[in-house]
């Protein structure tokens, strides 16, 4: 799962295709726009990673497309496309043998993902039940050969206890076998490492690596954590303010990223080497801006250093660049040298982005994307 | 496990010689002299001494307390000063029917107090939310006695549907086997009186149970809800399995434990005797019983129904915590502490 096969994968079939989607959450208060028009597709059998700070809207798409979100949450407009089928327009009926079966789910906490009060095998038997139509001994079979396969030693006596009796990363295992019990064509994994500790995050991304190429599973893979993506995403959709503002393979994001948020974000990755001459970690100016009350313009622009006058005003299209890249940003910032916050000058004609490294030295020469 | 409640056992002994010497102290202190409700007002002192002295009130109160312990330990409890007989017939003559009506009312206060619980916690918000709320309020604000009374206008006055109170037609009595006549009436194999026992229970438990069954409703209620925001109930979602299995298995068993706790220890108050259910209803409990004994200064009798409810309830206490290993496996009861 590196970034080298990432044109094999992109020659695959799309299975999942999200149009437009657009999740609220109607509150006293006023209404929180979560996710704004995201539009993304998932190839079978690639790696799409999901990038973003919390509240960026991350979890709520992917809660929104297998239609997860508890109320005041809902899925206000746009289509989720599943092998060409609308997973919204779907009876609930119908969701359930999504669910589990052709899509499913990793959370974040392992610790509380799954129930005290039921036995490991209860609940691992549980889904491959319910949609595989298999009895109780070929089910607690099957859920015993997953435990095998995420790496649970001895997993006929383990699929005997209790949550409680296993450590953090032996239960992301335990969800990660039942998420894949039922052979899910796409697997969503919300931030599945972020609660677990370094050695045990890289245990559990290597599982999911090596799954996926014996099963043959797509994956969405949600995080924040840009050393994940670089280790595990063919692609990457990164989110900010419940929109996307770019999307790249995850070779030439890291290569020459091209919105400014993104850039931050990389620029915020603790290194060996690359901290500022003060020792500071960088870090990007501002607050994520109160979703009850978002900027006019592009929700960026407060933060950005690149900021012209059009940002504060208008809210920059989603454009498709050379080789299937996207971007959301009037300012082509591989030619721009950064200004302060909320302003810089805005002069010349559009031009497509330049193959520079980011940060360039140069001259403020105003070049500006239309 | 076993070594636990062997150590549970234990510890209830010191627990009763507390409420002996408690109760025994109280019954001398504040009761009038029995003697002379005894043998009437025209007793004279001399009957009366020689009455004393026969059941040992002339003695120091410290020697009389531990005359009783020492046959308490034997099983020996005394006799009523008033019949003559032991004190543990008394109170087992009596108890079966307490005991019965306390299960017919706990029963129905906990089912249909979990099912309104956990509809409200489901329906957080809407009409089904408030009706419940709003009953679970009256249930524990409205006086028993006068809902007694009410019932008994309505369902036997008006409607003539149930009996207006007693345990059964004397006719339809079934010989006493257990004590419980409607298992009595079961293993005589007497449909009629396990029916007429059946209709003679329902208005009793109920005004007994609706104090219950709205701490049950409130407590199923609150804990469903905490249970609905975990993370596990949006795994059971994922999983792709019914909305009933989510709520009817995942969420409603982790959130019966704290309502385990309440029912038992609503129970253990119930089988401490409804002194006003039983005195609207007429049913021959303990808890009439009781009053009339502690009126007449019987002090044996009295000493022995305060030592059954306080052993009756560090038992229910006892299997309270039991059902919480049961129901919560992260509790495992052993000598050590280990949580």
């Amino acid at each position: 799962m590196t970034t080298s096969d990432t044109t094999t994968t992109s020659e695959c079939p799309i299975i999942l295709d999200v149009k437009g989607l657009s999740t609220d959450f109607v509150m006293k208060r006023g209404t929180v726009q979560a996710v704004r028009d995201v539009s993304f597709s998932v190839h079978a059998g690639e790696v799409l990673a999901i990038v973003g700070e919390s509240g960026s809207g991350k979890s709520v798409a992917s809660l929104s497309i297998l239609q997860l979100l508890q109320p005041p949450g809902r899925v206000v407009a746009g289509e989720v496309r599943y092998r060409g089928q609308d997973l919204l327009l779907l009876s609930k009926r119908e969701m359930r043998d999504v669910r589990g079966n052709k899509i499913s789910m990793i959370f974040q906490e392992p610790m509380t993902s799954l129930n005290p009060v039921f036995t490991i095998e209860d609940q691992l038997t549980e889904s491959i039940r319910t949609h595989m139509k298999l009895d109780k001994k070929a089910a607690t079979e099957r859920a015993i050969e997953m435990l095998r396969l995420v790496g649970i030693p001895s997993p006929e006596q383990r699929i005997k206890e209790y949550p409680h009796q296993m450590s953090g990363g032996m239960r992301q295992r335990v969800m990660t076998a039942m998420a894949l019990s039922c052979d899910p064509d796409l697997l969503i994994a919300d931030e599945p490492t972020t609660a677990l500790d370094v050695t045990i995050q890289a245990q559990i991304l290597a599982l999911l690596a090596d799954l996926r190429e014996k099963i043959g599973m797509a994956v969405i893979l949600i995080t924040h954590d840009l050393g994940v993506v670089a280790e595990s995403a063919d692609r990457v959709v990164v989110m900010y303010c419940g929109q996307v503002v770019e999307e790249a393979t995850a070779q030439a994001l890291f290569e020459r990223p091209l919105h400014p948020y993104t850039l931050g974000l990389l620029e915020s990755i603790p290194g060996m080497e690359d901290t500022e001459d003060d020792g500071q970690l960088y870090m990007i100016p501002g607050m994520v801006p109160n979703p009850l009350n978002l900027p006019k313009g592009c929700a960026f622009a407060p933060r950005c250093s690149w900021a012209i006058d059009r940002c504060a005003s208008d809210m920059p299209p989603l454009v498709e660049l050379e080789d299937g890249r996207k971007l959301r940003c009037f300012v082509d910032v591989t030619a721009v040298e950064p200004a302060a916050p909320a302003c810089a000058p805005a002069e010349s004609a559009p031009a497509g982005p330049t193959p520079a490294g980011p940060s360039p030295a140069g001259p403020a020469s105003g070049e500006v994307r239309a | 496990m076993l070594k636990y409640v062997i150590k549970r056992v234990l510890m209830v002994i010191p627990v009763m010689i507390g409420v002996s010497i408690i109760v025994f102290a109280l019954m001398r202190v504040f009761s009038p002299d029995p003697a002379p409700i005894v043998l009437g007002q025209h007793a004279t002192i001399e009957t009366i001494e020689a009455w004393r002295d026969a059941n040992g009130l002339n003695d120091p109160v410290v020697t009389q307390y531990f005359k009783y312990l020492t046959g308490a330990f034997k099983g020996d409890l005394g006799t009523s000063y008033y019949t003559k007989t032991p004190v543990t017939e008394e109170i087992f003559a009596r108890f079966p029917a307490t005991i019965e009506l306390a299960i017919a009312a706990i029963v129905f206060a906990s089912i249909v107090g979990i099912l309104l619980g956990v509809v409200a916690a489901v329906k957080k918000n809407s009409i089904f939310d408030a009706a419940g709320s709003l009953f679970a309020l009256v249930g524990v604000s409205i006086p028993i006695f006068w809902l007694g009374i009410l019932l008994i206008m309505f369902f036997s006055g008006y409607l003539h549907l149930l009996p207006s109170g007693g345990r059964i037609d004397v006719l339809l009595k079934p010989a006493e086997v257990t004590g419980f006549y409607m298992i009595d009436a079961l293993l005589e194999g007497n449909w009629e009186a396990f029916g007429n026992a059946l209709q003679h229970i329902i208005l009793p438990a109920l005004a007994l149970g609706m104090y219950s069954m709205a701490i049950i409703t409130r407590m199923t209620r609150s804990s469903m809800l905490e249970t609905l925001g975990q993370d596990y109930i949006r795994t059971a979602r994922a999983k792709g399995i019914s909305e009933g299995k989510v709520i009817g298995k995942h969420a409603l068993r982790p959130s019966l434990i704290p309502v385990t706790t309440v029912i038992g220890l609503q129970f253990g108050s119930l089988l401490g005797g409804a002194l006003l259910t039983e005195s609207v209803f007429s049913w021959p409990g303990i808890g009439k019983f009781t009053v009339d004994c502690i009126l007449k200064s019987d002090f044996p009798v009295v000493q022995g129904i305060v030592l059954l409810v306080a052993v009756i309830f560090a038992t229910i206490n006892l299997v309270a915590d039991l059902a919480y290993a049961t129901l919560d496996p992260r509790i495992k009861y052993s000598s050590k502490k280990e949580r």
